[in-house]
Formats: structure tokens, C-alpha cells, sequence
């Protein structure tokens, strides 16, 4: 198993030799395609033989040696409950992304294909790595690929965008690998073995403290870059640039992959390793999420571009699985666990479909058309279902994340007040708002213009591509139970561990040195350390 | 009797296994399509067997025992929060079902004829199977969020039917304005569900109306409150019920069984599942009684204005629903059930037979057309109309009987439960909290029946009886009438099962001070009221006999009264001149009234379009110019930065040999000092 699992990191990696040696196009994309393929087929056995009952303990690891002399810096990757479906939903997006460029691209077919291949090596190994440092590795190769597809295959003012992306999320990557070495030379010290480590295991493990002061600088680093990733109001002013020049795959990809691993960090990171500044930043951060939900659903009602319109959706979306993550409790992070994988299935439709739409139309721009659902039925149907799991409607995968966020915030001790959760649920009303407003005006009403009437409904490779998602969608709706189960060991254990953590990192702290600014965030002034753990229990 | 899991699935599976099986293959085949008996025969089926599953549970169940629960899986578990996809089989939920698959059934089948001719007639049939696997868990979901579950699916079909004939931009603005406002319910409603959850732990109705004892009085009334919001919205309460006369876009079948017999019925069966809570919060007790009583005189009094068909009756619809709330909010649950059920019949009934006259109003127009005489007419403008009955006496018959039930006309159905409601509005004026208001909103109840009695009336008359006014409008139309004809079988079979049901409908709650008068302190005639108990949680009638026969005979005086005005000012073929004579009469009132309250044209003005306009002209450029705008300052400062640093690089040797001595001593410095 633990060969397997680097085998499904690797064969889109090792597949690009196969891009490159083979010559026609047709070859290029069969065997990415298969590839893709054969990384998903080969993942399902590691979700039968995941160990639900243990998914707080990282399962099929493989660990290399130290590559430094007393620094603990190795391969070491594995999946957990936090992972494992990120995973999944990363193998299972690998051949629909294929199929989704099957015809669109023209230019140099070879490249394009690699890139993808390699981005989904980077996903992979982001998701799998346990060490942060490997973690870091593969959330920056991450970068290249995407820079690439935006930059050479993107829409015609790619070249600003797909700057604007790499610095914004590269800036926000270089804070967090300062953070990274400081955080490993702490670790390793306190490990008593080495003088560097970035073993998550040892990290987040309940033996290894932080203090207040450092533990603060070091998740506003994390956060930061995180909070860009994912992204946060107001850091989300790259992601409308980048979705609308970006091919459909890479807009796929980025919504459904590549904005998670922000989400994923907030989680893997920030909470059981800095858990005192986790819990006291929460409702801090809490605000700039009610603030995206909103926000991001109004700009999005009143885009005239589908896909910067989908793309703002995307910054509402991922605002509730913020919000979340930060009520810290086992409903809503459990909640933002589903939420991420949903909105990589239904945000990752909606982008293949936007996609479809314009290989036909050669536009996306709303008032281009009207009536459509005439013309191409089959994709009506397709794009109305993938538009109610994104408003959210019962039976659908979205209903099940915001229930569970918005339930578990509104009961967060966390935030202590019900209004986050009832100001982030008008964001359920917005979504339908500017949902469904959209779908009218693009396929409701007359049918006029020749272009819009002669539209061809979709082919079998169109179908083939949606379907699984739509699959996914409805298990999700009906029987999420399937899927939670597989995070629930894990969100329980980290909760508890985080929390027990906050309380010794308060107990040990001795307050008389302690910078008068560290006292105030944390509410120490004028109370004595006892009253104060109390209270933070 | 053992748990009735394999029935339950039977009853909740069918109709969604015949919206698969049309839905899919309607389709992906263009063959299957043209297979319209199929379509229109097996849909209905998968609706007329989970009711003879219904009726046979019905019969079986015996009053009082408890609740059977089908559990087929479990649907969530997180945290503490466990549901299952489980169904309750009681008195209630039985009831509901046996109204949804009844009707339903009935409804099934006049679209056959209705929709003979649809190109999208499998599209058509696949979402009303959908919409009553909706509604079935709606009634009969084991707790609240299986119920949501069928909120918001009977809502998604709503959407579907509103908007079914989508090519028309009006029709889909209908169909999104009816999801939109039914969201602002369902918003509520979610807020309510997390406080329920909050207090008792989990979503299942025993164990809510189990532990009302661990909620606050506050926490009774915000959660009364916002579940009262939610029922607001669906059920086409003051001040949300502005979606359901535009709902009327839809076919009209869609509107006799979404629109009046089912769907707008969801918030009166919320709160009667509900009712232990409410009747705890007499404060919110008020609100609905308010509500209703608002909405009814509000609906009724833009009713009598109307002059589409389906307008007046979807008026009417408000107006009856607010009479449900009122009957709620009086703690009359059961006379609030009650009328659920009759509303269902006569209202079914009323809409079926205006699809049979707009067919056949279409039908002549089409001929027309054919004739090469291309008039242009609203077909559901019912001044157009009148003399109809010597062409349809089935749809004239029909529709005559549901409007002497609408307007509580002894002994047909609607007038005994609307009278229970009347009384329990008497009886909450006899009681200790706002005893007056209760009386006015008595008052207002009486003056909305009297307005129901006549515009009924009013349609009945101007529809059916004088003369055929389209040739006389429209010179060119001359010959019209020989295109009108009755309605097919498919159409007439299911007129004449409502109106029969009309009829007799109402002797299921007959009122028990009658049988008191003859048969003593014992006498018990009331059906339903004995058949809900265990879960309607009524506020008892105290009002003595002869007090109830004295509101008896004074709302038989208001009904007669409504209806023979109606036939002074419109049973004379004198139309037009009525409407003007109205109109002088009530002067500015009428204008409102006409205008529906402008509570339209107020939503879009200060809330719509404001939040669009700013959404549009502030957040969108702020989101440009401010929030990017920053983050192209910073990377233009680091630019300036860069390119000020740059004079440094200048590429002598001797400079950098400077900057080097310069920065030892800078560190040594720091080091030593």
C-alpha cells in the first residue's frame, strides 16, 4: 500500500516521458488520459483499506531517511482523515480534466498535457506530504504548472493575470517558508534530536509546545499564506483575474485542487500546532469569511461574465469552509472537510460547463445568450444540477457542507455569539440569487440569434466527463455519511489535542516576561493564570 | 400493526422512480418522447398507488396509537448530530399524505387531457412526480430537516412547473421570483432549526415536543417566530405572498396542485406539527393570527378587482391560506387542517375547471388563427368570456359547486370549516390575552368572507352565464362560440371527483354544538377533531350553544349575503359596468386594490434594485479599484523600490568594496556595543 500510494503521487509525473516521446497529439492525449485513468483506479483500493477507526494517525506512510546530517528534513508522505478525500477528489478530477481539454487546445498539445500531468503530481504529493517541508516543495511546484497554462493556453490578457497570481501567492508562500524555518528550528530543538524538524507528526504532536509570542508570528505567517490560497477576502482580488483568463482545465483544476490547499493548511497547520493563536485570531478571521460570504455573492450577482461570476461564487463558497474551520468544533470543521471536496465537485462542474459553453459560443458573456436550454437540453440539465448543489438545495452535496457549517458556527464556543452563522446564512439566499439570476438569463427566455439556436448539445465525451461528478454530488446529498466517516476520528482527535495543547501552552507560559501586546491579544491583563485556563475551557 | 417500512418505500419510492424513468428517458429518446400515453398513464400510477398504499395504511392505523416510524437509512452523523432518512406514519402525516396522492392522483390525470398537445409532455409529467416525491417527504419526513428536505424540493418543482414554459422571459421571472421569496422563508427556517438544535440536541420531532421543557420562554418565541417566517414564505403569507399570483405563469394544472391544493399548504402542516410549541408562546400565537387575518383581507380585497381567471383564484388562494393562519393563530389547528383538506378539494376543483375554460378559450383562438382571423385576445381574461355554461355544463356545473363551497354555503364542505374558524376567533376574543384584537381580527375574517362569497360569485357569473362576450368585443372573432366545447373525459372525470368531494367533504368535521343540542353534553360528530388530537394541541372552545348558533346563522347571512350581491351586480350580463361601478364606489381604495398594494413595485424599489445598484456600481468597483487597487500599490511600491535600489547595482568594483567595509562595521558595531 505504501508503494502504491507513491506510485499514484508519481505516474502522472512519470507519464510526461510518455507525452514527450510519443508523436501525434491524439497519442499525447491518450496517454495522459490513461494515466490520469490509471492514478484514479489505482487510488480507490487506498480508500477501501484506509483504517476508518485510526484516520486521526497518518496510514501507508513511507518515510525516508534525514537528506542533512541532524536535520530532520525527509521524504515522508502518508494520508489521514484530513487528507484522504482531498486526495480522492484530486485523483478523481486527474481524467476528467483530460477529457475536458480532449478538443480545446491547439497549441502545443505536448506541453499543455505535461503541465496538467505535473500539476496533478504537485496536488498529489501536497496533499500526501507530512513533511512540511515536502509539503512546501509540492505547494510551490504547484505553482509552476498553473503558471504556465495560464500563461501560454490562457485568454488574451493571461500575461497580467497569471503575474498577479504567481507573486500574490508566491509572497504569501515566501512569509510562510520563513515561518517554516523558524518553526523548524524550534521543533527541533524542542525534540532534543535534532537541530531542524519538520516531521507534522512529531509538530502537531501533543509534546511539542509553542509559546504565545512565537506561536502568534507564526501562524499570522501561515494564515496569511494560507488565507491568500484559499482565497480570503480581502485577499481574493487574483482569483476573478486568474479563473477568467485561465484554459477550463486550469480553471478547473484551481477551483477544485488548487484553492484547497489553502483550506487544507488552515487545517494540517495552523490549527493543532498553533492552537492558542488559532482559537483567539478565530473570530477575527470569522469576519473577513462572513464578510467574503457576502461580499463575494454580491459581486458575483452582478459579473456579466459567467466565469467571473462562477469565480466570485468561489470566494463566497470558500468563505463558509473558513468559517468552518475557525468555529472548532466537530460539526463545522467536519462540516468544511465536506464542504472543500463539494466545492471542488460542483465549482469544478461549473467551470467544465462554462467551458463547454464557450468551446461552442466563443464567449461567456451573459447577455451573449438566452433561451439556450432549447438547444442544448442535456447540458440544461446538467448545468441545473450543478447549479442547485452550488445554492445549496437538500439532497445535494452543498446542502450538507453549509448545514454543517452554518449549525456548527452558530453554536461556536469559539465565536459566542449566533451572528456569524445567521449573517453568513443570507449568503444561502445571495447564492440563489445569483444563481439562478444567471442561469435564466443564459438559458431561459427567447431563443434569437442563429448561433445561440444552431448550439450542439453535448457529445458522449461531455456527458462522461460530468457524470461522475454528478454521481458524487448525489451520494454526497443523500449519504454523506459515507464520506464524513472517513475525516470524523481525525476532526475529534485534532480538536480535542489542539484544545489541550492551548490550555498547557497557557499553563507553562510564565506571563511576567511576556510583551505587554502578547498579554492583550490573549486576554491575560490583570487575571491571574488560573482564572484564565479556566475560562479557556 | 409491525413497522411499515416496505409500504412507506413504496409510497415514498414510486413517484420518484417515475420521475427517473420519464425524466431520463424523455431525455435521451426522442421515441420514448412520443410515447405520450405511457408517459402520462405510468406517472400517474406512481402516484394513485402510494395513495391506495396511504388509504390501506390509513385503515389500519388505529387513532391514538403511536406514531409507526419507517427508518430506511441513516441519512447524517456528525458530531452529536444524528438524522435519518426516516418516515412517521400517524394521524397527521396520514392525513397530508392521503391529500398529496389524492389529489395528486386526480391532478395526474386532467393533465393528460391538459397537456395533450406539449411538445415537453414527458418533461411536464416527470417534474410532477418529482414534485410529489417532494411533498410526500415533506409530510411524512420523521424530523425537521427531512421535512426541509421537501421544503425546499416541492420548492425546486415549483420552480420547475412555474418556469415550465421557459422560453417566455415572464414566466421564468415568476418561477425565480417564487424561489427567491421562499428562500427568504427558508433562511429563516435554518436559523430556527440550529437554535432546536442547540437546546434538545437533535432534529426529531418526538424528541423536540419531547424536551419543550428545556427550552427558555425567549427561546420559544425566536424559534416560533422564525419557523413562523419560514411557513410565511411558502405558504404565501403578508408580507412574502407576492410570488404566489405570479406563480400562476405555470400550466394550470401545476397551479390547482402546487399553487392551492399542496405545496402552500406546507406552512399550516409545519406548524401543526409544530403546534405544543406555539400554543406555549401566546405572543406568537398573536403574530399568526395577525398574519393570516392580514393576508386574507389584503388577497381577498385585490380579488374582487381581477379580471385573469387564475388571478382571481390565485388571490383567492392567499386569501384562504390567511384564514388557515388566522384559524392557527386562534389555536384551531384542527379547523386549520381542517380547511386544508376542503381548500383542497373546491380549490383543486375551481383551478381544474378554469384550465378546462382556458383550454377552450385557447382552443377557439387557435382556430381562429387557423381561419385566418388573427384576433388578439387574452384567453384567461374572463371579460372576453361569459355564457360558457351552454358549452360546458360539466365545467360549468363543477365550478358552480366548489364556488358555493368556497363561499361557506351550508352543507358543502368549505362552509364548516370556515365557520370553526370563525368561531375560534370568538372564542380568543373571550380569552385573557388580546381579547380585542382577537375581535377585530373576527371582524376582519367576516368581511373577507362576505368579499369571498362575492367575487366567487362575481367569476362564476361573468365566466359562465349571460352572454358570450368575445364577438361582441371583437368584431372579427364573430363565430368564436362554435369553437368552444367541453373537455375531454381525462379532464371532466377528475372535475366531477373534486366537486363531488366538495360536497361531502365537509362532514369529516362536523360541528359538535349541533349534536350537543340534540344528543346532550355528549354529543360528539367531529370527526377529524377526534382523529388529530393525539397531535393538533387545540386551545378548547368555550363558547356556549347558543353562542355558536348565533355565529352559525350570522355567516350563513354573510356568505348569502356576498353571493346575491354578486348576483345583482354581475348575474345580468353586465360586466364592465359593475367593475366601473366598483371602482366609482371605493375611488382610491380600489386603485390600491387593483395595484395589489404596490407591495411589488415597493420590494424592487427599496430593496431589489437598491442592493443591485449598489452591488453593481459600489462593490464591484471597490473590488477593483480599492481592494486590488491596494495590492498593485504595494507591488508598485516595491517596484519604485526596486528601481531606486538599482542605482546602487552599479557594477564598479571598488563601490562594492565600499558597501562591504561599510557592513562589517555596521555588524561589529552592533556586535560590540
Amino acid at each position: 500500500m505504501e508503494l502504491l500510494l507513491n506510485l499514484i503521487i508519481y505516474l502522472p509525473l512519470l507519464s510526461i516521458v510518455g507525452v514527450l516521446l510519443v508523436k501525434s497529439d491524439e497519442a499525447v492525449k491518450w496517454v495522459s488520459f490513461l494515466a490520469t485513468s490509471l492514478t484514479f483506479l489505482l487510488s480507490v483500493p487506498i480508500m477501501l483499506n484506509f483504517d476508518i477507526a485510526n484516520s486521526a494517525i497518518p496510514q501507508f506512510v513511507t518515510e525516508g531517511s534525514p537528506i542533512l546530517a541532524g536535520m530532520d528534513i525527509k521524504y515522508l508522505v502518508g494520508l489521514d482523515g484530513l487528507s484522504l478525500l482531498l486526495f480522492m477528489l484530486t485523483t478523481l478530477m486527474g481524467p476528467i480534466v483530460i477529457l475536458s481539454s480532449w478538443t480545446s487546445v491547439k497549441k502545443s498539445p505536448k506541453g499543455y498535457f505535461s503541465m496538467l500531468l505535473l500539476l496533478q503530481t504537485a496536488s498529489l504529493g501536497a496533499f500526501a506530504a507530512l513533511d512540511l517541508i515536502v509539503f512546501y516543495v509540492f505547494f510551490e511546484l504547484s505553482l509552476i504548472p498553473m503558471y504556465f497554462l495560464i500563461g501560454i493556453w490562457g485568454g488574451a490578457n493571461r500575461i497580467p493575470a497569471t503575474i498577479k497570481f504567481f507573486i500574490y501567492t508566491l509572497v504569501g508562500s515566501l512569509i510562510m517558508l520563513v515561518a517554516l524555518i523558524y518553526l523548524g528550528f524550534h521543533a527541533g530543538a524542542a525534540s532534543g534530536v535534532f537541530n531542524f524538524t519538520a516531521d507534522w507528526r512529531f509538530i502537531s504532536s501533543p509534546e511539542y509546545t509553542i509559546g504565545l509570542v512565537e506561536q502568534t508570528y507564526m501562524f499570522l505567517a501561515f494564515a496569511l499564506a494560507f488565507c491568500i490560497k484559499v482565497p480570503l477576502f480581502p485577499f481574493h482580488t487574483w482569483l476573478p483575474y486568474a479563473h477568467t483568463e485561465a484554459p477550463t482545465a486550469g480553471s478547473v483544476v484551481l477551483a477544485a485542487i488548487m484553492l484547497k490547499l489553502g483550506t487544507y493548511g488552515l487545517l494540517r497547520v495552523t490549527m493543532p500546532i498553533f492552537p492558542n493563536a488559532f482559537m483567539e485570531f478565530a473570530p477575527w478571521i470569522a469576519v473577513l469569511a462572513v464578510i467574503g460570504i457576502i461580499y463575494g455573492a454580491l459581486v458575483a450577482m452582478v459579473q456579466k461574465d459567467v466565469k467571473k461570476l462562477v469565480a466570485y461564487s468561489s470566494v463566497s463558497h470558500l468563505g463558509f469552509v473558513v468559517l468552518g474551520i475557525f468555529a472548532f468544533n466537530d460539526i463545522a470543521v467536519q462540516g468544511a472537510i465536506i464542504q472543500m471536496v463539494n466545492h471542488g465537485l460542483s465549482t469544478g462542474a461549473l467551470f467544465l460547463i462554462v467551458g463547454m459553453i464557450y468551446d461552442r459560443r466563443h464567449t461567456r458573456m451573459i447577455s451573449d445568450f438566452g433561451g439556450i436550454a432549447k438547444s442544448v437540453p442535456v447540458l440544461a440539465v446538467f448545468f441545473l444540477i450543478t447549479t442547485l448543489a452550488s445554492i445549496g438545495l437538500p439532497g445535494l452535496n452543498g446542502f450538507i457542507g453549509e448545514f454543517f457549517i452554518l449549525l456548527g458556527s452558530f453554536n461556536s464556543d469559539l465565536y459566542g455569539n449566533t451572528t456569524y452563522a445567521v449573517i453568513a446564512a443570507l449568503g444561502v439566499i445571495l447564492a440563489a440569487v445569483y444563481m439562478l439570476w444567471m442561469y435564466q438569463r443564459v438559458m431561459f427566455g427567447p431563443l434569437v440569434t442563429d448561433d445561440n439556436k444552431n448550439m450542439l448539445d453535448l457529445n458522449a465525451r461531455e456527458i462522461g466527463l460530468l457524470v461522475p461528478l454528478v454521481f458524487f454530488m448525489i451520494w454526497i446529498g443523500i449519504r454523506p455519511v459515507d464520506f464524513t466517516q472517513y475525516s470524523e476520528g481525525w476532526v475529534e482527535n485534532f480538536l480535542t489535542e489542539s484544545e489541550n495543547k492551548s490550555i498547557s501552552v497557557l499553563e507553562n507560559s510564565s506571563f511576567d516576561d511576556m510583551p505587554e501586546w502578547t498579554a492583550k491579544i490573549y486576554g491575560l491583563t490583570d487575571q491571574t493564570k488560573e482564572s484564565q485556563i479556566v475560562l479557556k475551557d | 400493526m409491525e413497522s411499515p417500512t416496505a409500504l412507506v418505500s413504496l409510497i415514498i419510492g414510486l413517484p420518484l422512480l417515475g420521475f427517473l424513468v420519464n425524466g431520463i428517458l424523455g431525455l435521451r429518446s426522442e421515441s420514448f418522447r412520443a410515447k405520450k400515453s405511457f408517459i402520462g398513464v405510468f406517472a400517474s400510477l406512481c402516484v394513485f398507488i402510494p395513495f391506495l398504499a396511504s388509504l390501506y395504511l390509513f385503515i389500519s392505523f388505529a387513532a391514538g396509537s403511536d406514531a409507526l416510524i419507517a427508518t430506511l437509512f441513516q441519512w447524517i452523523e456528525v458530531g452529536s448530530l444524528n438524522v435519518d432518512i426516516a418516515y412517521r406514519i400517524d394521524e397527521l402525516s396520514l392525513i397530508m399524505a392521503l391529500v398529496v396522492t389524492g389529489v395528486g392522483s386526480l391532478i395526474h390525470v386532467y393533465s393528460i387531457g391538459y397537456m395533450a398537445h406539449d411538445p415537453s409532455y414527458w418533461r411536464f409529467f416527470a417534474y410532477l412526480n418529482l414534485f410529489i416525491f417532494a411533498m410526500l417527504n415533506l409530510v411524512l419526513g420523521n424530523n425537521l430537516l427531512l421535512l426541509f428536505l421537501g421544503w425546499e424540493g416541492v420548492g425546486l418543482c415549483s420552480y420547475l412547473l412555474i418556469g415550465f414554459w421557459y422560453s417566455d422571459m415572464a414566466k421564468s421571472d415568476a418561477a425565480k421570483k417564487a424561489f427567491l421569496y421562499n428562500r427568504v422563508g427558508d433562511f429563516a427556517f435554518l436559523i430556527a432549526m440550529f437554535m432546536i438544535f442547540d437546546v434538545v440536541g437533535s432534529l426529531d420531532f418526538d424528541t423536540i415536543l419531547g424536551g419543550l421543557e428545556l427550552f427558555t420562554g425567549d427561546q420559544i418565541f425566536w424559534v416560533g417566530l422564525l419557523l413562523l417566517i419560514g411557513a410565511t414564505g411558502k405558504s404565501a403569507q403578508f408580507p412574502l405572498f407576492v410570488w404566489l399570483p405570479d406563480a400562476m405563469a405555470g400550466p394550470t394544472s401545476v397551479s390547482a396542485l402546487i399553487h392551492a391544493a399542496t405545496m402552500v399548504t406546507s406552512g399550516i402542516y409545519l406548524i401543526t406539527r409544530m403546534s405544543p410549541m406555539f400554543v406555549m408562546s401566546p405572543e406568537v400565537m398573536l403574530f399568526i393570527a395577525v398574519l393570516g387575518g392580514l393576508t386574507a383581507i389584503i388577497a381577498a380585497t385585490v380579488a374582487i378587482t381581477q379580471n385573469d381567471i387564475k388571478g382571481v383564484l390565485a388571490y383567492s388562494t392567499v386569501s384562504q391560506l390567511g384564514f388557515m393562519f388566522l384559524a392557527m393563530g386562534s389555536g384551531a389547528f384542527t379547523a386549520a387542517l381542517f380547511h386544508v383538506i376542503t381548500h383542497a378539494f373546491f380549490k383543486a376543483c375551481l383551478f381544474l375547471g378554469s384550465g378546462s375554460v382556458i383550454h377552450t378559450m385557447e382552443h377557439a383562438k387557435h382556430k381562429l388563427h387557423d381561419a385566418g382571423k388573427d384576433v388578439d385576445f387574452d384567453p384567461q381574461d374572463i371579460r372576453n368570456m361569459g355564457g360558457l355554461k351552454k358549452y360546458m355544463p360539466s365545467t360549468y356545473k363543477t365550478f358552480l359547486i366548489a364556488t358555493i363551497t368556497i363561499a361557506g354555503i351550508p352543507p358543502l364542505a368549505g362552509f364548516f370549516s370556515k365557520d370553526e374558524i370563525l368561531m375560534h376567533a370568538v372564542n380568543m376574543g373571550m380569552g385573557e390575552v388580546a381579547s380585542a384584537l382577537y375581535f377585530i381580527l373576527w371582524g376582519v375574517a367576516v368581511i373577507t368572507a362576505f368579499l369571498t362569497a362575492f367575487y366567487m360569485f362575481r367569476l362564476t357569473f361573468t365566466t359562465f352565464h349571460g352572454s358570450f362576450k368575445l364577438p361582441e368585443l371583437f368584431p372579427e372573432a364573430k363565430g368564436a362560440e362554435t369553437y368552444l366545447h367541453e373537455s375531454p373525459k381525462t379532464m371532466t372525470i377528475p372535475l366531477w371527483t373534486l366537486a363531488v368531494l366538495s360536497i361531502v367533504g365537509g362532514f369529516i368535521g362536523l360541528p359538535n354544538f349541533v349534536a350537543k343540542t340534540f344528543m346532550g353534553p355528549g354529543g360528539d360528530i367531529n370527526w377529524l377533531a377526534h382523529w388529530l388530537s393525539p397531535i393538533a394541541s387545540d386551545i378548547t372552545l368555550t363558547l356556549s350553544i347558543p353562542v355558536e348558533w348565533g355565529l352559525m346563522i350570522f355567516s350563513i347571512l354573510v356568505a348569502v349575503g356576498g353571493a346575491y350581491t354578486a348576483y345583482r351586480m354581475y348575474g345580468h350580463n353586465q360586466q364592465v359596468e359593475s367593475d366601473e361601478k366598483l371602482s366609482n364606489t371605493f375611488g382610491g381604495f380600489y386603485d390600491v386594490w387593483k395595484e395589489k398594494y404596490g407591495l411589488d413595485e415597493l420590494y424592487e424599489g427599496v430593496v431589489v434594485h437598491p442592493i443591485v445598484k449598489f452591488s453593481d456600481k459600489v462593490l464591484a468597483v471597490f473590488d477593483m479599484k480599492v481592494v486590488d487597487g491596494f495590492v498593485n500599490a504595494v507591488a508598485g511600491f516595491v517596484r519604485l523600490a526596486g528601481s531606486l535600489l538599482r542605482y546602487i547595482q552599479t557594477g564598479i568594483a571598488s563601490s562594492y568594496a565600499l558597501y562591504f567595509v561599510l557592513g562589517v562595521i555596521l555588524i561589529l558595531s552592533m556586535l560590540l556595543f
